[in-house]
C-alpha cells in the first residue's frame, strides 16, 4: 500500500473548495448587479432608470414627433383603479412633458402600492428619461380615497430615427405588506 | 496498513460506513436504478394520462406535480448519481489508483442522497402536494404561486447540490493525485477525462444553482425581491442564473456518456479510439462554450436583438466538437473487426439517437426558427433524444460491459440483446412521433392536448409504457447474473478490451491496485 | 385512411423513413400534422424555409454520416472475417471536419440572421393590442388612440363535460374560446405582452408569434396576416394547474368587417353600462350567473361548488355569510392567494349575478338577489 501525497490531495480540496464557495458568491455579488447593469444599458425588459433624470437636454427637436402611449396594468390582487389621464401623446424630443396617472383605492382599509415601468420597444428605455415620476417611490393611499399621480418626462434628442412610438407601461403592484403591513397616512 | 488486507465487513454496517470505492459505487448504482423506476413510474402516469384525449386518471395540478417530479428524479437522482457511481467503481482501476482520494467523503456524498430523495417524494403526500412549476421551476410560480412544499423542495436542492460537489472534488482529487505512475493526462482512457471535465462543470455550476434556489427562499420567506418585480427584482433573472446552472448541466449529463462511449465502441471494434487527442479536445471545447450559449433556451423571453445573435452563433458552434466527436466513433468502428455484443449495440444505439438528438439541437439553436419550436413537444423530443437515449443508452451499455467484470459472472446476452432491440424501438416510438406533434403546435407539460395530436400521442404513450416495460427486462438480467449468471475468471472479459481494468482478477477483488500497476511507456492510451 | 396506413408505415420501418415521409408530406403541400405550419405571415413562410432547409441540411449530413457507418457495420464485422486495421489518427482529416462544419454553420447563420431581423422588424405597426396573461385566460385590451379602449377576457369555451369525457368532444376541443380575438387582415398590429401572476407565453403558430407574457414587463412582437381565418394557438410556459387550458383564438377579418366588430364591441360596453342601471329577476340572474360561474369560478371552485384549488363554496360561510363579505372577495379577491379580484375583470352585471348564483345554488339557497347597482355601489364605497 503506498500513501500518495495525502497534502496534494488536502491541497486539491482547499483549491477546489474556494472555487466552489466562490461560484455561490459569484451569483449574488456579480451575476445580481450585473443583471441590473445590462438591463439599464441594454434596456432589457425595457427598464428604465430609477433615479430622476438631472441632465439638460441641448434643446428641443421639433422636426419629429414621437408618439407616447401610456399603458396600465394591475398585478393579480391589486384592485385599485389605476390609469394614465390621457393614453396618448405627442411629444418632441428634448421637450419636458407633463402627465399625470389617477389612482383609486377602493378598500375600506390604506393601501401601499409600487408601480413598475416597462418601456418598448426595449431599445427605446435608454432614451426615455424620467425627471419625476411616481414610480420612484411606492406609494401609500387612504382607504377609499383617489390621487393623482404625476409623471415628468423628457425623450432623448439621441433617439435613434426609426424609433417613431414609445410605449410606457405601469404595472402597479400591491406592497402594502412589504411596507411593513401600515399604510403611511 | 493491515485493514486494507482483509474483506468486507459483514451485515449492514458494511455499507453504511463503507469507504470503499466499489461498494460505494454499487450503492451509487443501486440507487439509480431505483431512482430510474421512480422516476419512470412517474413517466408511465404522464404517458398514461396522455394516452388519449381529456383526462381520465389524474387532475391537472398532480399532472404538473408528476413532470415536475420525473425531471427531477430522473436528472438529479437517476442519471447523475448513476454516473458517479460507474465513476467510483471505474476511475480508480483505470488510473491504477487503490481507491478514491478521498474515501470517507466519499461515502458521506452519498449517503445524504437516499435520505435527500426520500423527503423530495414525501412532498407528494403534503398539503398544496409536491413541487408543480417544472423542474427548471421558473419564478414566479415557483416563489409566490408555490405550494408550501417548495421550502423542502428547495433544501433537497442544497443537498443535492452538496452531495455532488463532494463527489466532484474526489473525482478530480483522485484523478488528479492518485494515478500510478507513467499514467500521464494524455495517457488516461477517456472516460477518465471525461469525468474530469464533468467534475470541473459541477464543481463551477451547482453552486450557481445553489445560489438561485437561496435567492427563492430568500424572495419567500425573508421578504427580499430578487425575483419579483414589485420590489424591483425580475423574474427573468431566475432563468439568467438557471440556465447558467443549467446549460452546462446538460453536459455534465452527456460528457461521461461520450467517456463510456468511447471504451466500448474501441473494444468491440479491436482497434484503438480514432482520434484520441482531438476527443479530448472537443471535450474541453464543448465544456468550455457551455458557459456562453445559456440564454437560447430564452430566446422568446424578450432580448435585445444582439443577444439573440450572440447566443445563437455560439450555441451553434457547440456542433464543431460534437461533430468532430461522432465522426471519430464511427472512424474507430472503420475498417474494424466489429462484433455486436449488448454493450456495443447500446453504443451504436447511442451513437444514431445521440446524433439524431444533435441534428434537432443544431434546429433548435436556431433562433428565428425556435420561436416556433420553444416549449413544444419538439423540444421536449430533443432533450429525450439526447438524455435517454445520450446518457441512459450509454449508462446501460456500460452495465453490460463491466458487470462480469464486477461480479465474475456473464450476463445473458439473448436477454441483452432482446432488453436492447424493446428499448430501441420502444424508446423511438415513445419519442419520435413527439417531434411531428410538437412541430405541428403541440406545447409541452400540458395534461390534455386537441384532438388533431391523438394519434402521435396514443403511439408515444404505446412506445414509452414498451421502453419502460423493458427495464423489467434488464433489472431481472443484472440480479440473474449476480445471483446465477456463469462464472468466469477471464481477467479480459472481451477479447478487444483495453486498459488497467481488465488486468486485475474476475471477479475484482475487494482491493486492488494496492501496488501501483507498471504503466508501459510505449503503449499509448488504451 | 392514408394517415392509418402511414402509421402502419411507421411502426414496421422505423422511424427516420417515418421522418422522410413526413417530409415529404409536408412538401406535398397537405395541411400538416407532422410539421411546423408556413402560417399566413411573410415571416411564418421565411422561419418555415430557415426550418426545411436546416433540416434537410441535417438530413443530408445524416444519410452519409451513418451510411459510412452502416457500410462499416455491414462490411467490417469479424463474422466475415474482416481483420482490424490499426489506424488511430490522421491530422488531414481531423481538421477536415473540423473546419468544413464550420463553414457550413457560417451558411446556415446567414438566412437565420436576416430571418430574425424580420421578426425583430419594429417599423410602425397599425394598431396596437394588448396582450395579458391571467391564470389562466387571456386579456386583449385594443389600444384605441380615440376613444375608449375596447377590452375583453378570452376564456376556454370546450365544457367540463367535454374534458371529463362525459360528453363528446367537439371538432375544436381545447383550442376554442369564448371570445376570439379580432383583427384586419393586412394590418401590421403590434402586440404588446404581459402578464398578470405569472409567467405566460402567447403563442399562435399560424401567426409564427410567441412572446413570453413576464409579469411587471412588457414584451413586443409583431404581425402581418395577408389571409382571413380562424388561427388558433396556446399558451407555451407552464404557468400552474390550467396551463393547458387557456387556449388562444384569432380571427383575422377584412378591415371592413373589423371596424364593424368594433363598433359592436364599443356599443355593447355601452349597453353593458345600461343593463346595469336596470334590476334583473332571480331567474335571470341565476341564468346568467351559471354561465358566468363556469366561465370563471368552475375551474378552481368546482362544477358543484365542492372546492379544489379554491375553497368551497357550497355551505362556505362566505357565501352563505352577509352579503357585503362576499362581494368583497368577488370585487377584490383574497390578496396571496389564487382568488383574484374580479372587480377588473367582470362587469357589474355579471359579478351581480355570479354573487347571486353562487348564494344560491349548490344548496346554499340564502333566498337574497345581488343587482348591478349593487355591485356599482360597493365599488364607490
Amino acid at each position: 500500500m503506498i500513501r500518495i501525497s495525502e497534502n496534494a490531495n488536502v491541497d486539491t480540496v482547499i483549491k477546489l473548495v474556494t472555487v466552489a464557495i466562490g461560484m455561490f458568491a459569484f451569483v449574488f455579488v456579480v451575476m445580481v448587479p450585473l443583471y441590473d447593469v445590462l438591463c439599464d444599458a441594454l434596456g432589457i425588459n425595457g427598464k428604465t432608470s430609477g433615479e430622476a433624470y438631472s441632465s439638460v437636454q441641448a434643446g428641443v427637436d421639433d422636426s419629429r414627433e414621437i408618439t407616447i402611449q401610456f399603458v396600465a396594468t394591475n398585478n393579480e390582487g391589486m384592485p385599485w383603479d389605476f390609469g394614465p389621464s390621457v393614453t396618448v401623446m405627442k411629444v418632441n424630443p428634448g421637450a419636458v412633458n407633463d402627465t399625470v396617472f389617477h389612482a383609486r383605492n377602493p378598500l375600506p382599509e390604506a393601501m401601499v402600492a409600487q408601480a413598475i415601468p416597462s418601456v418598448s420597444p426595449a431599445r427605446a428605455a435608454e432614451y426615455f428619461h424620467k425627471t419625476e415620476c411616481f414610480c420612484f417611490n411606492q406609494q401609500p393611499l387612504d382607504g377609499e380615497s383617489s390621487a393623482e399621480m404625476p409623471l415628468q418626462f423628457i425623450v432623448d434628442m439621441d433617439l435613434p430615427r426609426d424609433i417613431r412610438t414609445i410605449t410606457l407601461s405601469y404595472t402597479i403592484f400591491d406592497v402594502t405588506e412589504m411596507a411593513g403591513g401600515v399604510a403611511v397616512r | 496498513m493491515g485493514d486494507h488486507h482483509h474483506g468486507p465487513a459483514k451485515g449492514i454496517t458494511r455499507w453504511l460506513f463503507t469507504t470503499n470505492h466499489k461498494d460505494i459505487g454499487t450503492m451509487y448504482l443501486w440507487f439509480s436504478f431505483a431512482m430510474f423506476i421512480l422516476g419512470g413510474a412517474f413517466a408511465m402516469i404522464i404517458r398514461a394520462e396522455l394516452f388519449q384525449p381529456g383526462m381520465q386518471l389524474v387532475e391537472p395540478a398532480f399532472f404538473n406535480q408528476m413532470t415536475t417530479l420525473h425531471g427531477l428524479v430522473m436528472v438529479f437522482g437517476a442519471i447523475m448519481p448513476s454516473f458517479v457511481g460507474l465513476a467510483n467503481w471505474m476511475i480508480p482501476l483505470m488510473i491504477g489508483a487503490p481507491d478514491m482520494a478521498l474515501p470517507r467523503m466519499n461515502n458521506w456524498s452519498f449517503w445524504i442522497l437516499p435520505p435527500t430523495f426520500l423527503m423530495l417524494a414525501s412532498t407528494l403526500f403534503m398539503e398544496g402536494g409536491a413541487p408543480a412549476f417544472g423542474w427548471t421551476f421558473y419564478a414566479p410560480l415557483s416563489t409566490t404561486y408555490a405550494p408550501p412544499s417548495v421550502t423542502l423542495f428547495i433544501f433537497s436542492v442544497h443537498v443535492l447540490g452538496l452531495s455532488s460537489i463532494m463527489g466532484s472534488i474526489n473525482i478530480i482529487a483522485t484523478v488528479m493525485n492518485m494515478r500510478a505512475p507513467g499514467m500521464t493526462y494524455m495517457k488516461m482512457p477517456l472516460f477518465v477525462w471525461t469525468w474530469l471535465i464533468t467534475a470541473f462543470l459541477l464543481v463551477a455550476v451547482m453552486p450557481v444553482l445553489a445560489g438561485a434556489v437561496t435567492m427563492m427562499l430568500m424572495d419567500i420567506h425573508f421578504g427580499t425581491s430578487f425575483f419579483s418585480a414589485a420590489g424591483g427584482g425580475d423574474p427573468v433573472l431566475f432563468q439568467h442564473i438557471f440556465w447558467f446552472f443549467g446549460h452546462p448541466e446538460v453536459y455534465i449529463i452527456i460528457l461521461p456518456a461520450f467517456g463510456v462511449v468511447s471504451q466500448i465502441i474501441p473494444a468491440f471494434s479491436r482497434k484503438p479510439l480514432f482520434g484520441y487527442d482531438s476527443m479530448v479536445y472537443a471535450t474541453a471545447a464543448i465544456a468550455f462554450l457551455s458557459f456562453i450559449v445559456w440564454a437560447h433556451h430564452m430566446y422568446t423571453v424578450g432580448m435585445p436583438v444582439a443577444g439573440e445573435l450572440f447566443f445563437m452563433y455560439a450555441t451553434m458552434l457547440i456542433a464543431v466538437p460534437t461533430g468532430v466527436k461522432v465522426f471519430n466513433w464511427i472512424s474507430t468502428m472503420w475498417r474494424g473487426s466489429l462484433t455486436f455484443e449488448t454493450p456495443m449495440l447500446f453504443s451504436i444505439g447511442f451513437l444514431i439517437l445521440f446524433t439524431i438528438g444533435g441534428f434537432t439541437g443544431l434546429m433548435l439553436s436556431i433562433a428565428p426558427a425556435d420561436f416556433q419550436y420553444h416549449d413544444s413537444y419538439f423540444v421536449v423530443a430533443h432533450f429525450h433524444y439526447v438524455m435517454v437515449a445520450g446518457a441512459v443508452f450509454s449508462m446501460t451499455a456500460a452495465i453490460y460491459y463491466w458487470l462480469p467484470k464486477w461480479c465474475g459472472r456473464m450476463y445473458n446476452e439473448a436477454m441483452g440483446k432482446t432488453h436492447f432491440w424493446i428499448s430501441f424501438v420502444g424508446f423511438n416510438l415513445a419519442f419520435f412521433p413527439q417531434h411531428f406533434v410538437g412541430l405541428a403546435g403541440m406545447p409541452r407539460r400540458i395534461p390534455d392536448y386537441a384532438l388533431q395530436f391523438a394519434d402521435f400521442n396514443m403511439m408515444s404513450s404505446i412506445g414509452a409504457f414498451i421502453y419502460g416495460a423493458s427495464q423489467i427486462l434488464f433489472l431481472y438480467n443484472v440480479i440473474a447474473t449476480i445471483v446465477s449468471g456463469k462464472p468466469t475468471s477471464d481477467e479480459k472479459v472481451w477479447d478487444g478490451a483495453e486498459g488497467l481494468e481488465w488486468t486485475v482478477a474476475t471477479p475484482a477483488p475487494y482491493h486492488t491496485f494496492e501496488t501501483p500497476p507498471r504503466i508501459d511507456p510505449a503503449h499509448a492510451h488504451s | 385512411m392514408c394517415f392509418k396506413a402511414k402509421r402502419l408505415f411507421g411502426l414496421a420501418l422505423g422511424p427516420v423513413l417515418m421522418l422522410l415521409s413526413a417530409v415529404a408530406l409536408a412538401a406535398g403541400g397537405e395541411v400538416s400534422q407532422v410539421n411546423m405550419t408556413p402560417g399566413v405571415t411573410e415571416v411564418g413562410k421565411e422561419i418555415y424555409n430557415l426550418h426545411m432547409l436546416i433540416l434537410w441540411i441535417c438530413v443530408v449530413i445524416g444519410v452519409g454520416v451513418f451510411g459510412v457507418m452502416f457500410y462499416s457495420i455491414y462490411a467490417h464485422r469479424k463474422s466475415k472475417g474482416h481483420e482490424p486495421a490499426t489506424f488511430h489518427e490522421s491530422t488531414k482529416v481531423e481538421i477536415a471536419w473540423t473546419v468544413i462544419p464550420f463553414f457550413i454553420l457560417i451558411g446556415m447563420a446567414f438566412p437565420a440572421t436576416s430571418t430574425l431581423l424580420k421578426i425583430y422588424d419594429n417599423d410602425d405597426a397599425e394598431m396596437d393590442v394588448l396582450v395579458t396573461g391571467y391564470q389562466w385566460k387571456w386579456k386583449y385590451e385594443y389600444l384605441n388612440e380615440q376613444g375608449e379602449n375596447v377590452s375583453f377576457f378570452s376564456n376556454l369555451r370546450t365544457s367540463q363535460s367535454e374534458i371529463y369525457n362525459v360528453e363528446d368532444k367537439g371538432e375544436h376541443y381545447l383550442l376554442e374560446v369564448d371570445e376570439p380575438l379580432v383583427l384586419p387582415a393586412d394590418t401590421k398590429v403590434r402586440f404588446l405582452v404581459t402578464a398578470n401572476d405569472v409567467i405566460h407565453s402567447w403563442w399562435v403558430p399560424e401567426l409564427a408569434v410567441k412572446k413570453d407574457a413576464v409579469p411587471g414587463f412588457i414584451n413586443e412582437a409583431w404581425t402581418r396576416t395577408a389571409q382571413e381565418g380562424v388561427f388558433r394557438g396556446q399558451c407555451a410556459e407552464l404557468c400552474g394547474k390550467d396551463h393547458g387550458f387557456m387556449p388562444i383564438v384569432v380571427n383575422v377579418v377584412s378591415e371592413d368587417e373589423y371596424a364593424q366588430w368594433l363598433d359592436t364591441k364599443q356599443a355593447e360596453a355601452a349597453q353593458i353600462k345600461e343593463l346595469m342601471a336596470q334590476t334583473f329577476s332571480m331567474d335571470e340572474l341565476m341564468e346568467r350567473g351559471k354561465a358566468v360561474y363556469e366561465r370563471n369560478c368552475l375551474a378552481c371552485h368546482g362544477g358543484g361548488g365542492e372546492g379544489g384549488v379554491g375553497t368551497a363554496i357550497a355551505g362556505s360561510a362566505i357565501a352563505t355569510g352577509a352579503l357585503p363579505g362576499h362581494l368583497e372577495i368577488g370585487v377584490n379577491g383574497v390578496p396571496g392567494t389564487a382568488m383574484q379580484a374580479f372587480g377588473g375583470q367582470l362587469n357589474d352585471v355579471d359579478m351581480a349575478a355570479v354573487i347571486t348564483y353562487q348564494r344560491n345554488a349548490f344548496g346554499n339557497n340564502m333566498g337574497d338577489m345581488v343587482q348591478p347597482i349593487d355591485v356599482f355601489n360597493f365599488k364607490k364605497g
